[in-house]
């Protein structure tokens, strides 16, 4: 089994969705240690992807279709995670170039490259209580799933799993990049938002696949 | 002659944006400053559309230094380079200073006829402004020794303000030794107009370092000539 374009659209379809829902709850751990806008502004650039993808023609690569997810986020988010994500997309799409079909090794390649864009936009390390503590964790576990043979849903399955718990992890660190680090010892206790909300993009990411792979 | 380095101000509050171009284009009015402050739908937060249009808007040939204020300013500026050709990229630099102070220290830097590597200076140096002996201490021995001094009085009419101090500090950058005038960083524009210096000032120059004595005299010779004023 491989993943193609159709996989492309229902992750952004379940993104877009999962964002929707979680704006309120992303921009409330935003609150506790940013500035509260995250979930609005994440709201507002995938709901600025979703009116570009229907504009995307039907022969459209993977990569074509992340790049533009990539470019729509970086003008229309308006917070930090509009250039973190946006260069995540861009990263991801440039690793698959023009390949119609994505196998596990693939997908490993496009989150590798995701998560290093990460890096070099932001330069956080892992245990800085950022994204990277969601995206770091979902590329190691997913490479480990491609060596073990896995399908390219399972190795997204074994990512956003990894991710989530990554996500959670960052409770209890004090933050070094980023509002959260003005905060010092009192952002201990609170999951940072851009974690969380790249988990959940990796989980969408999953059950897209999932779906698809029926 | 080039026409000035262009100064492009990235906030996430326009009215930041707008108020640190209206401070810095009354230091330096023939300077293209512009303002990419806000979402583009007028909310706090940055927009890439602002920042790449204020970069073509600011790039009058000579090179742009952008001045950011929190987070997502200084990446949404950096992505939008990633955007740019390795020409149009080497023509731009984002300079790691405080927004308001290093605008406007940029700005008399380029007022004043700056590359864009002195205007990206001027604005890295205008740090603890504040205490204008901030980074006032003392020498240690093998510096003292070392260490070359000399006085003299400011001629020219307006003293060391802002047009003198950006001569004096691109000379002084000239130089590799560490250079203070009267106890401030005498590479550092905005310290050296915190001193607030009028004619008939004393100043000391003290350097230390390989070129100390070439610099103390360059700089004197500088002082005592008035800047070209007289």
């Amino acid at each position: 089994m491989s993943l193609g374009i159709s996989w492309v659209t229902a992750w952004i379809d379940d993104t877009v969705e999962v964002v929707s829902h979680n704006r309120t709850r992303l921009s409330e751990l935003d609150r506790e240690i940013g500035d509260g806008d995250h979930g609005e502004n994440l709201d507002r650039g995938f709901s600025a992807v979703k009116v570009k993808f229907d504009t995307l023609p039907d022969d459209a690569t993977p990569g074509a279709a992340l790049k533009l997810v990539a470019t729509t986020l970086i003008s229309t988010v308006g917070g930090a995670s509009g250039p973190l994500l946006g260069t995540a997309f861009l990263k991801g799409a440039q690793a698959l170039g023009d390949a119609p079909e994505i196998n596990a090794d693939g997908v490993v390649a496009l989150l590798t490259a995701a998560r290093d864009g990460v890096v070099l936009r932001g330069k956080a390390e892992p245990g800085d209580k950022t994204m990277i503590d969601a995206w770091t964790p979902a590329v190691d576990a997913a490479g480990e799933a491609a060596a073990a043979g896995a399908s390219p849903a399972g190795v997204l399955r074994a990512a956003a799993a990894a991710a989530s718990a990554g996500a959670e992890s960052t409770e209890p660190l004090v933050a070094r990049k980023g509002r959260a680090s003005y905060l010092g010892e009192r952002a201990i206790g609170h999951r940072d938002p851009g974690a969380e909300s790249s988990a959940l993009i990796i989980t969408a990411a999953a059950d897209a696949a999932a779906a698809t792979e029926g | 002659m080039a026409s000035p380095v262009g100064i492009l101000i990235v906030s996430h509050s326009a009215k930041i944006a707008e108020g640190a171009l209206e401070l810095a284009k009354q230091m330096a009015p023939s300077v293209t400053v512009v303002a990419a402050g806000g979402t583009d739908g007028g909310a706090l937060g940055t927009s890439f559309e602002k920042i790449s249009s204020g970069i073509t808007a600011a790039q009058q040939g000579s090179g742009v230094v952008i001045l950011c204020d929190l987070g997502s300013a200084i990446l949404t500026a950096e992505t939008a380079l990633d955007f740019l050709d390795d020409a149009e990229r080497a023509l731009v630099v984002i300079a790691d200073a405080p927004i308001v102070e290093g605008a406007v220290a940029a700005a008399v830097a380029s007022e004043t006829g700056g590359s864009l590597h002195d205007v990206t200076a001027a604005a890295r140096t205008a740090t603890g402004i504040a205490d204008p002996h901030a980074d006032e201490r003392s020498l240690s021995r093998a510096e003292v020794q070392g260490a070359v001094e000399r006085s003299a009085t400011l001629v020219n009419p307006s003293g060391l303000h802002a047009r003198p101090a950006a001569e004096f500090v691109k000379h002084a950058g000239a130089f590799e030794s560490t250079i203070q005038i009267n106890g401030v960083d005498a590479k550092s524009l905005l310290r050296i107009m915190g001193l607030g210096l009028p004619k008939g000032s004393t100043v000391s120059i003290v350097a230390t370092g390989p070129d100390a004595a070439e610099a103390v005299d360059a700089l004197i010779e500088l002082v005592e000539g008035g800047f070209g004023e007289l």
